[in-house]
């Protein structure tokens, strides 16, 4: 039997279980990419297609970097969060779970990388 | 207890539309293109680790990535990327405009969808000229 009733269970945090903390977290998250993206769009395309020396050159300096390792930390955890709500949405049981693990190990791994060679590069 | 005192027989439910009728809609177009697009720039991002991890160790490790993300194919990604991003930065941002509670009528969720394809076709046209 159980004590708690459907409404008490359920108050405040939905069919997810864990209320708005999922969407909050990517409306936040979204707004820092949204004044993010425009710079490292800039950074980045400038950079692509020159040489060596000068791609070492653009991301040795303070401002390509930090806005590459923040693209890098703050991007990686929202495409983590919303491929994980894409999967949730279409994939059930062992296969959603493992295709989350998947999304979110890709996420971790292509930032982890991403943030080495920076500091290789700039420090 | 509330939930034991349910009927066996399942609540009859409204059944969604069948897909085959479904006249598509600009609307949940423009929706489904935001996780699209979103899902889809993971690939252009990886392209874009491995260059700055080949630039960080040696020559010969990012003349092999530079030949990939110059060449043709690496133009196509990435070009097909720069309009991915800028899609779903203006998708996103019609979403927190949403989020507040505006926007929300047909009429003008239509309009705005207009305005996040036309747009971002020109941001990408724009960010291609700049960085070249």
């Amino acid at each position: 039997m159980r004590y708690l009733t459907a409404r008490k269970r359920a108050e405040g945090r939905g069919s997810a279980g864990t209320g708005t903390e999922h969407h909050w977290a990517m409306t936040v998250s979204s707004v820092g990419l949204a004044f993010l993206l425009p710079s490292w769009l800039y950074i980045f395309g400038s950079a692509l297609g020159g040489t060596r020396a000068e791609v070492l050159e653009t991301f040795a300096r303070p401002f390509p970097a930090i806005v590459t390792a923040l693209i890098l930390v703050v991007g990686m955890r929202h495409f983590a969060m919303g491929a994980t709500m894409m999967i949730e949405d279409y994939a059930k049981g062992t296969t959603r779970k493992m295709l989350i693990i998947g999304a979110v190990s890709l996420a971790t791994v292509t930032a982890a990388t991403g943030l080495f060679a920076l500091v290789r590069i700039a420090l | 207890m509330a939930d034991a005192k349910r009927p066996p027989t399942a609540m009859q439910r409204p059944l969604s539309p069948h897909l085959q009728i479904y006249r598509p809609q600009l609307t949940s177009f423009t929706s489904i293109l935001t996780r699209i697009t979103g899902n889809g720039v993971i690939v252009a991002v990886m392209l874009a680790v491995w260059w700055l991890l080949a630039a960080s160790a040696s020559d010969s490790d990012f003349a092999l990535a530079d030949a990939v993300l110059t060449s043709w194919f690496g133009d196509l990604v990435f070009t097909l990327a720069l309009w991915a991003i800028w899609y779903h930065f203006l998708a996103g941002l019609r979403h927190l405009y949403f989020d507040a509670g505006h926007g929300l009528e047909v009429a003008t969720a239509e309009k705005l969808g207009w305005a996040c394809i036309t747009l971002s076709v020109v941001l990408t046209v724009i960010t291609i000229l700049l960085v070249q």
